[in-house]
């Protein structure tokens, strides 16, 4: 597959760099939109990056590498992200990461044979009052029960 | 419930609505704001006594003073909302409640301070609030409220949202000003400050979601109205956030000064199932963590929260009932830092690898009766050891709750050693130092 961005992506890469004095300042945009199109950022996707860019490659890397949103292994279509910090593991956030990993029958940091489901431990994302939750893709699932699980999981694995 | 009625939060059915909040005298404190002079917003700024409300808690005017009024270089506000912190969930209510009021804000910190151009960090997880804070831009900009010749003032800025992804370390200042630049977010050595040597080493000022938030009513009602709010030396209404074992979690604005007592029986609902409380974080993971014999008059802000030798952070309140395993609570927080730590010095990148693995043997039973020890010497030496703050958020946890529950600990790790005592950790320590 050839690595290039739709025009629509490098549009919106061109009203990225707009907002910012050097190109440098873009790559965080950038690189959100190589993982919206390409699903994660494999090392020939961040040296296109760079080459857009105009930016080296190991600093591409570098970048990514220290931002956990950033995919530098192919994850499955629906990304479960659970929360493990204080205020979801005192309302159940391991218990709902157990449950998950049992349902899906695979580990933490594993994708399912379809490629369906990967799920991930997650730190604090912000939803401690709607404990406990995940984060699915870009969007969040809170106030998590058994039954709530079932119910996200079996409309996802139809999706 | 309460009478107060809230600043930011405001209850009025969609007030994120632009038009709701034009209706409701939105953008009026825009419109007088660029009839004063800068220097004039500033000092209604330093009387209203506003403090910062990303922890920190500086005062707000002194940092707007600190922009050089004369330089050739641009000058950028950084709006904070990477709110990261564990246990923190307030900035998000702003952004989908009432993004208006801290846009309002953002404008007219701008004006008093020259800037035209604003960035807005959002972390990259709160994808679906960087949508809804876009719309609420938008919807100013083709009001004319941001853009060029704001309101026919002759003056410009500009507002965008710079999306995180996933980085606790960039809510930090510098790290954020790095993170914004597109590099990684490492927090910067200062001096220089920001207020000098910023983004792109032009001047620089970084505030707060809700502190922005708070700027529209000051300008409309002025300064002392608004030192009035609350505790005098910390005025104004926080959003508390209340989570863990509690009926009602959730954010709540009140006054500064709240009793922390009110904020869980009255409007949190009290604790689940009328447990007891073991411990209370009060403003964040990082927060020294109270004992729950403390809190009774304890009143949340952050001059009676020192004189219990803690802070009120971001004013994310965690409670955790009778049952709850103070080890593995403390284990979980620095694994968090482990994870988030960036790396750049030592003591911090090192240390809390080693805080981690000590907790984690206490934890599983294998704990040595030295552990204890060992585990604050580690922490003491990450504390005021490090560039930024990072390092004491991460060894203030455990170095407190072993102050506070050495009980807990002592109990975990006598377990393990077997020793015809009751009090095993004792008897070794002395053996020890004899």
């Amino acid at each position: 597959m050839e690595i290039k961005f739709t025009e629509e992506n490098l549009k919106k890469l061109e009203e990225a760099k707009s907002h910012y004095p050097t190109n440098d300042a873009a790559l965080m945009s950038a690189l959100w939109l190589a993982q919206y199109q390409f699903g994660w950022l494999s090392n020939d996707v961040m040296k296109y990056v760079g080459d857009l860019l105009n930016i080296p490659y190991e600093h591409v890397l570098g970048v990514a590498e220290f931002y956990t949103m950033y995919n530098k292994k192919p994850v499955g279509k629906h990304h479960l992200q659970v929360c493990t910090n204080v205020s979801c593991m005192l309302c159940g956030g391991y218990d709902v990461v157990d449950y998950i990993s049992n349902k899906l029958d695979i580990g933490v940091g594993e994708t399912t044979p379809d490629g369906k489901f990967t799920l991930i431990e997650a730190e604090c994302l912000g939803s401690c009052g709607t404990a406990p939750m995940m984060q699915i893709n870009d969007y969040y699932e809170e106030n998590l029960t058994k039954d709530k699980i079932d119910e996200i999981l079996e409309k996802l694995s139809k999706s | 419930m309460s009478d107060f009625e809230p600043i930011i939060l405001k209850k009025i059915p969609d007030y994120h609505n632009i038009e709701i909040y034009m209706k409701h005298g939105g953008y009026s404190s825009l419109k007088k704001a660029l009839k004063m002079k800068p220097e004039e917003i500033i000092e209604e700024v330093k009387k209203s006594g506003l403090r910062g409300r990303g922890g920190a808690c500086f005062p707000a005017g002194m940092k707007w003073s600190f922009m050089p009024q004369k330089t050739d270089k641009p000058k950028y506000l950084c709006c904070n909302g990477d709110e990261s912190e564990p246990a923190s969930f307030k900035d998000r209510e702003i952004f989908e409640k009432n993004p208006h009021q801290f846009i309002e804000g953002t404008l007219i910190a701008c004006w008093a301070m020259g800037i035209k151009t604003a960035y807005v960090y959002i972390r990259g997880e709160y994808y679906p609030w960087i949508v809804m804070l876009q719309k609420a831009i938008d919807d100013a900009y083709s009001k004319g409220f941001i853009g060029k010749n704001i309101l026919g003032s002759g003056y410009s800025t500009d507002i965008y949202i710079h999306r995180g992804a996933g980085a606790y370390i960039c809510g930090e200042e510098t790290a954020l000003l790095n993170s914004i630049e597109g590099k990684r977010g490492m927090p910067r050595f200062k001096p220089p400050f920001p207020a000098n040597y910023g983004l792109w080493g032009c001047p620089t000022t970084i505030n707060n979601i809700e502190t922005l938030a708070n700027i529209p009513p000051i300008i409309e009602k002025g300064g002392e109205w608004f030192s009035k709010i609350g505790e005098p030396k910390h005025p104004g209404s926080l959003l508390y956030g209340l989570s863990g074992h509690i009926n009602k979690p959730g954010i709540y604005e009140l006054p500064s000064g709240t009793l922390l007592t009110d904020l869980i029986y009255k409007y949190g609902g009290g604790v689940k199932d009328n447990k007891a409380i073991k411990m209370i974080i009060p403003g964040g993971s990082s927060m020294p963590p109270l004992r729950g014999d403390e809190i009774d008059g304890l009143r949340m802000d952050n001059e009676h929260l020192k004189s219990v030798n803690s802070y009120i952070g971001t004013g994310g309140i965690v409670v955790m009932n009778e049952d709850t395993d103070i080890v593995k609570v403390i284990k979980r927080i620095t694994k968090f830092y482990y994870h988030e730590s960036c790396g750049q010095c030592t003591p911090c990148r090192e240390g809390c690898g080693w805080m981690l693995k000590i907790l984690d043997r206490i934890d599983k039973g294998m704990g040595r009766p030295e552990d204890i020890d060992l585990l604050k010497d580690v922490a003491n030496n990450i504390e005021g050891n490090t560039i930024c703050a990072f390092g004491d958020a991460a060894a203030w946890p455990v170095k407190w709750a072993i102050k506070k529950f050495i009980a807990d600990f002592e109990k975990k790790v006598s377990e393990s050693v077997e020793l015809p005592v009751t009090n095993k950790v004792h008897s070794l320590r002395l053996a020890v130092q004899e």
